[in-house]
Order: structure tokens, then C-alpha cells, then sequence
């Protein structure tokens, strides 16, 4: 296939055009993942210099793999990655089609809808905090009159509630506007043949539209696994800070407090290695069953 | 299998838009009715109306004994097949057409029965196993239409279901649809805006304008006895020659006297001019020759009446040994004449 060529007339411009690019991805991605890199491999030295960094292989992943405390944040994230995606991504569809459903007042829905992805994490998970504080917030007070005592400053599971409900609210409004778009895609003419076909509203649902959304179904999901896995940071550091007792202490937010917390730099560069490793794997799966469509 | 009742039916959009206005018609049973008229003439929607994709503004619409004017479209045991088809695309052919029947819990070697035989019949039984985007677009309608009769419904409905083929597919699906529907015998309501699609495949046909029924007849009698002046310009092409009598007298023709009094305007079919005088009794016509366009077996010419600024068209077979802009006698028979009142739109006689 012919592209189309420019020419420039300085032969420098087409570089410094570049340059920006290539410097943030260099300065902010290519270096940091390098140091990571190396630094995995070595057991780092003391703070004032007396015992210099020494290389230790694969000691560090080992050490790493047989740490009960990894195990249990490969665990919560687990948990966490798959109820948020869920949470959210059921929640959209649920919304997507009742807005499909409207006919006039769609717009404001739709733009009502989008306004959640705007809040920055660490805004939304202050917000959270407040209406699931044990002493301030609302939520407690109400799931309280229905006899449940919340307190997610000691109960794991109510902590793993809070920020799976915090990082799902604000995955919500993009899910629903894909969900929102995949569904208008689908010809009309379909549900009305499946009607006619005698399917009733969730039938139709099940057999026709569902299977039909499943390229954006999967889309969504690796989205929503990678956002729940790596862009949750700000939600979880205003609101448990992976407490109680390490139960929402997700690999991201691990790799932070074994790096700048505990100080412990070699054990947080191997974590992030996994963590890398694993974003290039979901990376790769979205990329070859997106282009190649899913289901039909 | 089953006649169709529409009673004096109205649609009304939410917007306000009168789509169907006053529709009644009787439906026999295996009838095939083709709907034709222009675009956004309210053919598609009366078909929806009957079909329960539409509410029924008023009217009433009975299927076979029962009235069905509130009723589901699963529940008026009709089948519909679409312009685009509407297959599901997730499926294999042979799901597409198994889904209604497995909607309606027929047992499974019933299907599979049912499912055999109809593609069979449509010649589509080895692609059972393909999804609709590995078939062609002839293929998809034989897909469309065997998902219509697995069901074995009362009545067909057809939204222009040919109008995505091209034309040599178009003329072959279009016998076959008539065949099948002369075998099965099954009540049909088929919407087209071709007019030769229209004449073909129509036991009756009604011709609809702007959501009123303009007229209601077997092609025959619709063709030779056009009840309007929009039906004679909507049916038959080239279109009828309208020419006012009043040209006609001031060019000293001499009209017969069975006219009735209120026709002002003539209308001539093409085929119905010639070059030479019939011999029954004829009018005359003088005109000159602006065009002669070739067709094939036939040719069309354009020609020019004086002191007129429309043009008149006349079709004779083969092509004439003619000149443009060479003066022309035209003759056309007394009895081929189509009476008509200008202003109430009617057929005069
Ligand atoms: N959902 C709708 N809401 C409002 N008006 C509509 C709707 N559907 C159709 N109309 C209007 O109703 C009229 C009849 O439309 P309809 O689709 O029945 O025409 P049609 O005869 O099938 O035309 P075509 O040959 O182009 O398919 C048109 O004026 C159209 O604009
Ligand atoms: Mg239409």
C-alpha cells in the first residue's frame, strides 16, 4: 500500500518533532522499567553505602514467590480485578439498556452517565471514604438500621466491599458508553425478527443482543481487568490504604509500600517485573482477539 | 393459513406523522396482496401494523376470526421476511431457522424435520452449517424466506425483500417467491415499490399514496382501468401520456362523443400510439421527434406536441428508420383512451 509522504524541508524537523514523545516515553517508561529490571536482580545496599548493592539472580522472585503476604495480594487482587469488573461492567450494561430503551431524554441520560470518569481516583475515593466512614458515613448509618454493623477498619470483607464498589463506580460511565454504542449497533430489525421469532423481552436479551455484544463484552473486560489492576492506586490509598491487616493490599499498591514504605527496593522491582509481565500478557490478548473479532 | 381483515386502520407517529390513513381491505385466504407505491407512501408501516411492530393508532385487524390489534407479534402466527434479512448473525443457518420453533418448544427431531425440508426446498441445505456472512446475498434471502415457512405461519409478510439482489437475482427470486407461495398456498402481504415486481407476483394488487389506498384490483385491472391519474402515472413504464382535451380540440382533433363530460385530460399508454392508423375508429396527434432512444427489442420515442410543454412517449418495437426532429402522425385507437378529471384527481369513465 502506497502512504502518503511529506517532506520536510529542514531534515531535522521530522526528529524534533518526535523528540517530545520520545523523551516522556524514554525518561517516564523505558528507564524506570529498565532500573526495575536490574534492580530485581540485587539485593540492595544499606543506606549510607557501607555494604554495596550485591546481584542475586533469582533470588529476589523466589524470596517473592514462597512470601506468604504475596501470596495473599496476588490473592486480593484476584478478588478485587474480578469483582470490579463485574460490579462494573454489569451495572453499565444494566444502565445501557434501559438508556437504549429511552427515546427522548437519551442525550442527558448518556451525558449524566459519562460525568463519574471525570473524577480523578484519589477525589473518588475520598468521596467513598466519607460515605462508608464507620463514624460519619451515611452508608454505616443505614446498613446499620437494617442490622449490619459496617466497619471496613476491621472487617477484610468490608474493606474489600469499599474498594471494589469505589473502583467500579468510576469504571461504570466508560463501560456504559461502549456497552451504550455496541448496543445501537445491532439492527433493530434483529429484535424484531427474534419477536416475531416468539422471544420474549429476555430471551431476546440472552440469545440475540448479549451474544452480540460479546466482541465489546471482551474488550471491556480486559480494560476493566488491567484499570482494576493498575490504575486503582489513588482509590485505594484514600480509602484502606490495603488494610485491614493486608486484605486489600492489591500487587499495585504492594509494589508501592515494599518499595517506598519498607524501603525494601529489590523485592518492589521484582514485584513490578511480574506486574510488567503480566500487562504485556493481557496486552497481547487484547490485541490479537480484538482484531480478529470475537464470536462471529 | 388465514384471511386478513384490516378495517378502517390509522397510524399516527409520536411525532405527529399521519403515515396510514383509513385503510380497509379483505384478504382472502392464500391470497398473495402486493402493496406498492413511492417511497414513504406508509407501505412499510401498514405491513408493521399487521405484523405488531406497530401499535394501531385506530382500526381494527382481524387474523383469520380473531382480533389481533393488541396481541404480541409472536402471538398472530405470522411470519415476516425482512429487507435486510435480519438473520442472526451469531447463528449458523440452520439455527436461524430452528430459533422460532425452538422458541415455541417444538420437540427436536421436529426441527430438525421441519428445518431439512424447508432448506430443501430453498435449495440452501448445504449451507446449514455457514453463518450468514459466509453467504451470498441471494443465499441470505433463500435463508430469510426458509426461516419464514419452517414456522408454517397463518400469513407471509414481505418487506421489499429483493431490493438488495441485483436485478437477474431479482427476476429469479421473484419466481421462485411466486411458486412457493402458489404451493404452500399460504396468505401473503408483500411490499414493493418496483412496479414490475408489483404486476408479477400480484393475485391482487393495492396501490398506496400517501397512506390512502388509491386503488384495489387484480394487475390486469389496474393495469388497463387505472382508477386515478396517480395510478396511471405510477403504473406502467414508461409512464401513461397525460394530454388535456382541450389541446387536443384546439388542434382540431375530433374526440368521441363516449367520453364523459367532466374528462379533461386523456391519458395514452405508450404502447397504445403507433405510427400507423388502427383500424377501429383513432385520433391523430402532430408532433415532432426530439429523441429516439433505442432499448433493445423496443425503442422509446420523445416526442414534442406543438404549442405543449410536456412530452409525450410512444414505444413501438424494433427501431424505426426515423430522424430526430422530423415531424410524426401519431395515431392511437378511440378505446385505449383513459378518461380523466384533472382536479378530483378520478378516473372518469
Ligand atoms: N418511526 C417513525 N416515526 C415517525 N415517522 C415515521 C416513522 N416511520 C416512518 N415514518 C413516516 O411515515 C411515513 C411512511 O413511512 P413508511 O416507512 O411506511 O414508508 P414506505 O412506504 O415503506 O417507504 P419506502 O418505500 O421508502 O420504504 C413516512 O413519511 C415516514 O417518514
Ligand atoms: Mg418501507
Amino acid at each position: 500500500m502506497q502512504t502518503k509522504r511529506t517532506t520536510f524541508s529542514n531534515r531535522w524537523l521530522p526528529y524534533a518533532l518526535l523528540a517530545p514523545q520520545v523523551i516522556v516515553t524514554l525518561v517516564f517508561f523505558i528507564w524506570p522499567a529498565s532500573q526495575a529490571l536490574i534492580q530485581s536482580v540485587y539485593r540492595q545496599g544499606d543506606a549510607f553505602g557501607v555494604r554495596p548493592p550485591t546481584f542475586v539472580g533469582w533470588r529476589n522472585f523466589e524470596t517473592l514467590l514462597a512470601e506468604p503476604q504475596y501470596l495473599g495480594s496476588l490473592k486480593a487482587t484476584f478478588i478485587f480485578a474480578l469483582g470490579t469488573t463485574i460490579l462494573s461492567m454489569g451495572v453499565a450494561l444494566l444502565f445501557a439498556v434501559m438508556v437504549n430503551r429511552m427515546i427522548r431524554s437519551r442525550d442527558a441520560y448518556t451525558t449524566f452517565m459519562v460525568w463519574p470518569y471525570a473524577v480523578a481516583p484519589a477525589i473518588a475515593g475520598v468521596l467513598w471514604w466519607f460515605i462508608f466512614n464507620p463514624n460519619i458515613g451515611i452508608l454505616p448509618y443505614v446498613l446499620e438500621g437494617i442490622g449490619y454493623d459496617w466497619n471496613h477498619r476491621a472487617s477484610s470483607t468490608d474493606a474489600m466491599l469499599l474498594i471494589i464498589i469505589a473502583a467500579a463506580w468510576k469504571q461504570i460511565s466508560y463501560n456504559f458508553l461502549f456497552f451504550l454504542a455496541g448496543l445501537q449497533s445491532i439492527p433493530h430489525s434483529l429484535i424484531e425478527a427474534a419477536a416475531i421469532d416468539g422471544a420474549g423481552r429476555m430471551k431476546r436479551f440472552w440469545t440475540i443482543v448479549f451474544p452480540l455484544l460479546s466482541p465489546v463484552t471482551f474488550f471491556l473486560m480486559v480494560v476493566n481487568i488491567v484499570y482494576a489492576m493498575f490504575d486503582t492506586f489513588g482509590v485505594i490509598h484514600a480509602t484502606t490504604e490495603g488494610g485491614p491487616s493486608q486484605a486489600t493490599n492489591i500487587l499495585v499498591y504492594k509494589v508501592f509500600r515494599d518499595g517506598f514504605v519498607n524501603l525494601n527496593t529489590g523485592s518492589s522491582a521484582a514485584q513490578s517485573v511480574i506486574l510488567m509481565a503480566i500487562v504485556i500478557v493481557l496486552t497481547v490478548i487484547q490485541f490479537r482477539y480484538i482484531e480478529r473479532r470475537v464470536n462471529y | 393459513m388465514a384471511s386478513i381483515h384490516l378495517d378502517n386502520l390509522h397510524k399516527v407517529y409520536a411525532g405527529g406523522v399521519q403515515a396510514v390513513t383509513g385503510v380497509s381491505l379483505d384478504i382472502k385466504d392464500g391470497e398473495m396482496i402486493v402493496l406498492v407505491g413511492p417511497s414513504g407512501c406508509g407501505k412499510s408501516t401498514l405491513l408493521r401494523m399487521v405484523a405488531g411492530l406497530e401499535t394501531i393508532t385506530s382500526g381494527t385487524l382481524k387474523i383469520g376470526d380473531r382480533v389481533v390489534n393488541n396481541l404480541e407479534p409472536a402471538e398472530r402466527d405470522i411470519a415476516m421476511v425482512f429487507q435486510n434479512y435480519a438473520l442472526y448473525p451469531h447463528m449458523t443457518v440452520f439455527n436461524n431457522l430452528a430459533y422460532g420453533l425452538k422458541n415455541r418448544k417444538f420437540p427436536s427431531n421436529e426441527i430438525t424435520r421441519r428445518v431439512t425440508e424447508a432448506a430443501k426446498m430453498l435449495e440452501i441445505d448445504a449451507f446449514l452449517d455457514r453463518k450468514p456472512r459466509q453467504l451470498s446475498g441471494g443465499q441470505r434471502q433463500r435463508v430469510a424466506m426458509g426461516r419464514a415457512l419452517v414456522r408454517e405461519p397463518a400469513a407471509f409478510l414481505f418487506d421489499e425483500p429483493l431490493s438488495n439482489l441485483d436485478a437477474k437475482l431479482r427476476v429469479q427470486m421473484r419466481v421462485e417467491i411466486k411458486q412457493l407461495q402458489r404451493r404452500l398456498g399460504t396468505t401473503s402481504l408483500y411490499v414493493t415499490h418496483d412496479q414490475l415486481e408489483a404486476l408479477t407476483l400480484a393475485d391482487r394488487l393495492v396501490v398506496l399514496n400517501g397512506g390512502v389506498i388509491e386503488q384495489v384490483g387484480t394487475p390486469m385491472e389496474v393495469y388497463n382501468k387505472p382508477a386515478s391519474l396517480f395510478v396511471a402515472g405510477f403504473i406502467g413504464s414508461p409512464a401513461m401520456n397525460m394530454i388535456p382535451v382541450e389541446y387536443l380540440q384546439a388542434q382540431g382533433a375530433t374526440l368521441p362523443e363516449i367520453l364523459p363530460d367532466e374528462t379533461d385530460l386523456v391519458g395514452i399508454r405508450p404502447d397504445e400510439l403507433s405510427l400507423n392508423p388502427p383500424s377501429d375508429a383513432s385520433l391523430s396527434v402532430k408532433g415532432t421527434l426530439m429523441l429516439l432512444e433505442p432499448a433493445g427489442a423496443e425503442s422509446h420515442l420523445y416526442i414534442h406536441l406543438e404549442g405543449s410543454d410536456q412530452p409525450i412517449v410512444m414505444r413501438v418495437s424494433g427501431v424505426p428508420q426515423m430522424q430526430e426532429g422530423q415531424a410524426i402522425q401519431m395515431y392511437t385507437s378511440v378505446a385505449a383512451l383513459h378518461p380523466f378529471n384533472k382536479a378530483s384527481g378520478r378516473r372518469t369513465g
